[in-house]
């Protein structure tokens, strides 16, 4: 009985430190596949943390990545202004939008909901860390579907080794550099950074290409 | 006949090593020319520089992009757009949401919705 006990907590053991190991990475893109999304509408982010500027902080940040990834992205500012117009002035409201009204209004094919859950600088004794951490998700706006959620995190402390390589890496590098000299708004570069990992394509589990990058169709 | 074979030795490294960075750092060739598009859009939101001074860097950030014959990124035109509305140029903003339906026709019912609402008067 211990003896069977004890084999299934190595089995169980085992498993959770493969699963450390490997992050999952099968990620179902068929229902993405099957709505094959030209247009992204990003509404403004919801935000968890302590510091007011993260949401139009790090939504000033999510064309790069979108458009680069081969998708149209509404403009951003634009679009802020005409949900303010409607009388949708908060994430919150703006994220309880129905999905229909959002098509006719914006002809976009998704919509973009994203929550930050950190932003800011914790400062310890010897050095200060800046993290940002996000998650989103890609809904279709005709049917509701969800195509596609995922996170990241980005940390002033990565310094030069991380998993990214290319354009992240380089990115990293940079906002490390500016976070030294921007202390009033350390989190801006990293949630650059942040927004990269989170949306940029060619990735595990992250976005598929869209029609306008010349990769379109090879993910 | 050394001499050809070293440049063509030289000419395939370079050509490899050009691949292999590429490969690596996929850095370099974008989509579009960004030039001051994503500061500019968290000036907008921050609110702390006049408009005005907004709506000049990108218009000089347009002339950079056009020099080199790219595009600029999704959204950079209805942006110009955005800021003439506010300072109440509203031929020139009429102009950019017909530039930026241009280059991107995916935008054409949101720039349509726009057009249509600055015709009759209501403001977006």
């Amino acid at each position: 009985m211990i003896a069977r006990s004890l084999k299934l907590m190595a089995g169980l053991l085992a498993l959770a430190v493969l699963g450390g190991c490997v992050s999952p990475k099968t990620v179902d893109y068929s229902a993405y596949k099957q709505s094959r999304p030209k247009t992204i509408l990003v509404l403004p982010p919801l935000n968890n943390s302590p510091d007011v500027k993260a949401s139009y902080s790090l939504l000033s940040q999510v064309t790069y990545p979108l458009a680069e990834a081969g998708y149209y992205v509404l403009p951003i500012a634009l679009v802020d202004e005409t949900f303010r117009q409607n009388g949708l002035t908060t994430p919150a409201d703006i994220h309880q939008a129905p999905a229909n009204k959002l098509q006719e209004i914006f002809g976009a094919d998704a919509a973009l909901y994203i929550t930050v859950t950190d932003y800011g600088t914790r400062y310890m004794i010897i050095s200060s860390e800046t993290v940002v951490t996000a998650s989103a998700k890609l809904v279709d706006l005709k049917s509701g579907t969800t195509l596609w959620t995922g996170s990241a995190r980005a940390s002033s402390e990565e310094g030069g080794n991380n998993g990214g390589g290319g354009l992240i890496g380089m990115l990293i590098t940079a906002a490390v550099k500016q976070v030294i000299n921007s202390s009033n708004d350390a989190g801006h570069p990293i949630a650059g950074v942040t927004s990269a990992r989170l949306l940029s394509a060619g990735q595990p589990a992250g976005l598929l290409y869209g029609p306008r990058s010349p990769k379109y169709g090879t993910d | 006949m050394f001499k050809v074979y070293a440049k063509w030795a030289l000419m395939a490294s370079t050509v490899l090593v050009s691949g292999l960075l590429a490969g690596c750092n996929s850095g370099p060739k974008t989509l579009y020319q960004w030039e001051s598009y994503q500061p500019e859009v968290y000036e907008y939101f921050k609110g702390e520089e006049p408009k005005e001074a907004q709506a000049e860097a990108l218009e000089r950030d347009l002339q950079k992009i056009r020099s080199t014959g790219k595009t600029p990124p999704p959204g950079y035109h209805a942006h110009l757009g955005l800021l003439y509305l506010s300072m109440g140029k509203d031929d020139q903003m009429v102009q950019q949401f017909r530039t930026e339906k241009t280059l991107f026709p995916e935008s054409t019912p949101y720039m349509d919705f726009l057009l249509k609402n600055a015709k009759t008067g209501v403001v977006q």
